[in-house]
């Protein structure tokens, strides 16, 4: 049987592991490869490494500890943050990540998803969705979300935008809720479902992890493929060892 | 030890070239088949589409070579649906070295293609490829086509179908799955290759 995976989310700025308070004052965590390897230990199944810093001053990413974690790490990784072309993509991939990430550069530019596509497979291409409900109950994008100041509303509904991006060749869909993120209250469960109902390719849910419980209802009653957490992980509150054995426990199929 | 890894234009031979290195083994990565010549191991990584690997294998002169090599081959992902005859991928002739032909996996409901993550191996074969290895032991896939379980399937997966997850077949090996990123379970199948003596 496939497993649900766990993915936990290192934020990344100029080769370090930093933790960020309301996008502002990011704490130093630790280096790159050291925590990756923490998180293989203890199970993770896959992780992500955001570059908050290539996004928002339109840096690229800095190959160098991209090369460095893939020498080391023996599981799947994704690099997200600052990729805006096949070229940028093409760099991050030949240093060793197995997938890359893209998210307002896809909605500026959606053609981009299908250049992806086209020159390394589907299976590749990861979008990433910020969506926030509003005051008419839709669903809808947000772009720019690396920094507060910076945001804007492009006017999307996520759900057409989930679809228009597997058209284009998305082999997989991060669905970050902002609503729920950073609150530790749990998944948006309804919002995920809706997601799901209309993503044939894996989704991943991202934002309102606080308790194992959490991810066990993402998994039952979302369906969702895999589930992506940053502060609960971080902060040892979720340690994956016991998240596993939870899930396991609640029937549902993971690797141990 | 030394180890040919084949360059047919997928993203990935550098992280199989880093697991190789974890290993102690000595990749090289070579881009024409004089490259081949002395090398004790061979592998065949790839990314991508059948179609484009296998027009990329034919103009750098691999075709006619690989299947007179003479030391063990490793395939890995698309890179072991290679080996086989043909695949639905693009509707290509491959290698040939194994026989059998690659479908598309065909889904259904719960069951998303490309078909991404951790998976049980299912043993079907002994063989000293798998030793070391559990049987529900999980390895981590990423693929939309599959080979078929013929008889030189010796472990085996199942995403609504069952597929072939592991082959063998005198010098010719094949992995579906991506040892490289499937921990210690990969590094051990890698392992093994490395010292692998066909009959």
């Amino acid at each position: 049987m496939l497993s649900r995976r766990l993915i936990p989310c290192l934020d990344v700025r100029d080769g370090r592991v930093v933790k960020g308070v309301r996008f502002r004052d990011h704490v130093d965590m630790g280096d790159i490869v050291e925590l990756a390897l923490r998180y293989r230990d203890a199970g993770a199944d896959e992780l992500v490494f955001y570059d908050i810093a290539a996004s928002p001053e339109g840096r690229r990413v800095d190959r160098g500890w991209v090369e460095r974690v893939a020498r080391l790490i023996d599981i799947p990784f994704c690099v997200a943050g600052g990729i805006r072309s096949v070229e940028d993509a093409r760099a991050v991939l030949h240093a060793g990540a197995d997938k890359i990430s893209i998210n307002t550069p896809a909605l500026e530019r959606p053609a981009l998803i299908a250049e992806l596509a086209d020159a390394f497979g589907v299976q590749c291409v990861v979008v990433g969705i910020d969506s926030v409900r509003e005051a008419d109950g839709e669903w809808r994008v947000r772009s720019h979300t690396g920094s507060p100041d910076a945001m804007r509303a492009p006017g999307k509904r996520t759900l057409d935008w989930i679809a228009e991006a597997q058209r284009l060749g998305a082999g997989e869909i991060v669905l970050n809720c902002m609503g729920s993120d950073g609150v530790r209250a749990g998944y948006d469960i309804a919002q995920l479902k809706a997601a799901r109902a209309v993503c044939q390719v894996p989704l991943v849910a991202s934002g309102g992890a606080g308790a194992p419980a959490h991810f066990a209802q993402a998994f039952r009653d979302a369906d969702v493929d895999a589930a992506l957490a940053a502060s609960v992980f971080h902060s040892g509150a979720v340690e994956i060892p016991a998240l596993k054995q939870f899930l396991r426990g609640q029937g549902i199929e993971v690797r141990l | 030890m030394e180890v040919a890894v084949i360059d047919a234009g997928g993203a990935n031979f550098g992280s199989v070239c880093y697991a190789l290195e974890r290993l102690g083994a000595a990749p090289r990565v070579v881009r024409d088949a004089d490259g081949l010549r002395g090398m004790p191991r061979v592998l065949l990584p790839g990314v991508g589409a059948a179609a484009p690997a296998m027009a990329l294998l034919r103009e750098r002169g691999f075709i006619e070579v690989l299947p007179r090599l003479e030391v063990p081959l490793l395939g890995i992902c698309v890179g072991m649906q290679l080996l086989f005859e043909r695949s639905e991928e693009g509707d290509v002739a491959c290698l040939g070295l194994l026989p059998g032909r690659v479908r598309k996996l065909q889904g259904g409901p719960g069951l998303r293609v490309p078909h991404m993550g951790w998976n049980t191996l299912e043993m079907v074969a002994p063989s000293p490829l798998l030793e070391g290895i559990a049987a529900g032991a999980s390895a981590y896939f990423v693929h939309g086509y599959a080979a078929p379980v013929t008889a030189d399937c010796i472990a085996a997966c199942t995403h609504g179908e069952r597929f072939a997850a592991v082959v063998a077949r005198g010098r010719i090996a094949g992995a579906q799955f991506h040892p490289e990123r499937s921990a210690s379970v990969g590094a051990r199948l890698l392992d093994n290759f490395l010292r692998w003596m066909p009959a």
